[in-house]
This record gives C-alpha cells, structure tokens and sequence, in this order.
C-alpha cells in the first residue's frame, strides 16, 4: 500500500533530486538538444513544491493532477507537457483515492506511460523518456503479476530503465530536437530517459525508507 | 473570421510571422503566443490560452506551432477549455500563417480554411531542374 501522504513524500523528493541533478540534465540536453531540459524540469518541480502544501490533505488523483497542472504551465519545454500528460492520466485512475494498492499503483504507472507515448506520438526506440519507461513500466509489472512485493517490483522498474537509459546511447534519435541531428546523436544517453530514471529511482529510495 | 494563433517558442518569432502575413492580410485576427511570460525561450500554457481568447469567435480558431512543446502544450490547452471549433494545423509556421490569414480575411470557413492550408504545401521554393 502506498498513501496519499507517501505520494507527497516522493513527489518533494523528486523536485529535490531534479534540483540536484539540474546541470547534470541541461548538460546532457546540451550535447543533443536545445540545452534547457534540467533547467526547465526544475523551475517546474520548484514550483510543484511550492504547490505541495495545498495538496496535503488531497487524495492521490487530485495530488497527482495538482502537480500535472504546475508543470504544464511552468516547465515550458516538452518536458512539460509530457510528464503533465504522465501526471494527468495517472490521476485519473487514482480519483478519489487515499491509497494505492500495488496493482493501483501499477495502473497508474501504465496510465502515465501511456499518456507519454500518446502526447508525445512516440514509441520505444526513438531515443526518449519512453526508452526508461516502458521497460520499467513493463519489469514492474511482471514484478507484481508473478507476486512479488511493491519495493522489489519497482527495484526491477528501476534496474530497466537504467538499462534503457544506456541504450539509449546505441540508438538515433528519431523524436524531439535531438532528431535533427540524425546519426551524430548516436552515443550521448537520452536527457528525458534520464530524468524519468531520477524519477524512478526517488520513488524507490522514499518506499525503502519505511 | 478564422482567428489565427501562432504559438512559437520565440516571442520574437511569433510576432514576425505575425508581422508577415500581414503584408497579406492586414485586418486579419492574428495573436502571438511566443516564449514563456518572463521572455525566456520556450512554450507557455497561458499565453496559448490568452492568446485563442484575443481571437476567438463563433467562427473559430486555428493555432500554428513551430514544434514540440508548442504542439504539446497547444493540445493541452484544447483538451482543457473543449472547444469544437479550434484546431491545431498541420503546416509549415510561416507560410501556413500567411496563407491562413488570407483565407481567414476572404471569410473561408474555419473547415474550409484548415484543409486549404494543410493541403497546399506552399513551401516547395525552387522550380525543378
């Protein structure tokens, strides 16, 4: 199970590791795009944190959809209407909820994958934040189909889009700014996998925390 | 009218493109929705939205985007506030423009004007060999 308020614990963690790992996102944005993508995601979460409080006493949709709201209007890059599409679908399918049961919360993950490639117009192995999520979306639910716990699955999630984020240094970019550059993006890792591996990985260390 | 929304990156560039297709059609409702609020770079949710308010009317609104997030965050807007008659247009920036402006001071409906702008491919520049 995970609560409204565990909710609210990864989100303010993610908005700190994004903080972080700014210059570490824009530099890899640099390299093959248009150099904005850590600065852009953490003026988004920065003003998701500061949204927090009013969402403390929330359910799980109205959280999720209150953080896809700031960074819609805020990020101004793609990455802002892309993961305000993951945000937004996932709280659609968590309305009304104060906690997730692990088969909720895989719901929720399939929602906000789903929402990426339908906003995006995109699929795997185009060198995009899809090349971490989908196979993470996938292991996680392999993880809780065949009865493992939350922790573990989502520690498969992780470990596949780690492994989805290097492969994304193999493959052209055929979406995004990055396309532009045809073959020369061969061998620079995917910002926007980047950051959704960050994202993926906050939610394990604040799960772990228990 | 067709009101005219053209949603870029670029403050700068949105209103040239804007200050373009006026040589064409001056009167024509045109709105710039460029950069973000504080003139950085990039796309912003408000400026679309205040922008399709700038132009719109019964007869509707066509939004052009430079590309990503523009695009992006021009769908959102449209799945928020739910309106039949406002549509993206799936064409180039600057002709796109010019071309949608004329047909909108001409009185084409907003159907009408969407298929001519998306079929004419006026971008082909040079004549073949």
């Amino acid at each position: 199970m995970i609560d409204a308020k565990k909710i609210l614990e990864i989100i303010s963690a993610i908005a700190k590791k994004i903080e972080a790992e700014k210059n570490f996102l824009t530099q890899l944005d640099n390299e093959i795009g248009d150099g904005d993508h850590g600065i852009n995601l953490a003026r988004g979460f920065k003003s998701v944190e500061e949204k927090l409080p009013s969402l403390a006493d929330k359910d799980i949709g109205a959280i999720f959809k209150g953080v896809s709201m700031q960074l819609v209007s805020t990020v101004g890059g793609a990455s802002g209407p892309l993961y305000g599409t993951a945000f937004m679908k996932a709280g659609n399918v968590c309305k009304g909820k104060m906690e997730l049961t692990a088969e909720e919360f895989v719901a929720a993950i399939e929602a906000a994958v789903n929402g990426v490639k339908m906003r995006g117009k995109a699929v795997e192995g185009e060198k995009t934040m899809l090349d971490a999520l989908c196979p993470a979306y996938k292991a996680i639910k392999a993880g809780i189909d065949c009865g493992k716990n939350l922790i573990d699955a989502l520690n498969d999630g992780v470990d596949a889009a780690a492994a989805g984020v290097e492969y994304t240094k193999t493959i052209i970019a055929t979406k995004g700014r990055a396309s532009y550059l045809g073959e020369r993006s061969i061998g620079h890792q995917d910002p926007g996998a980047t950051s959704s591996l960050f994202m993926l990985q906050t939610a394990l260390e604040v799960l772990r925390r228990e | 009218m067709v009101g005219i929304v053209i949603a870029s990156h670029s403050q700068k560039l949105s209103e040239g493109v804007i200050e373009v297709a006026r040589m064409m059609a001056e009167n024509a409702p045109l709105a710039a929705a460029g950069g973000m609020e504080n003139g950085d770079l990039g796309t912003s949710y408000d400026k679309i939205l205040n922008a399709i308010d700038k132009v719109y009317s019964d007869d509707g609104v066509v939004i052009l985007a430079d590309m990503g997030s523009a695009v992006m965050t021009a769908e959102m807007v449209l799945e928020d506030i739910e309106y039949e008659n406002i549509k993206i247009l799936n064409c180039p920036l600057v002709e796109g423009a010019i071309l949608a402006a004329m047909e909108s001071v001409e009185g084409r409906d907003l159907e009408d004007l969407a298929e001519r702008v998306e079929t004419a491919h006026p971008s082909k520049k040079l004549m073949d060999d």
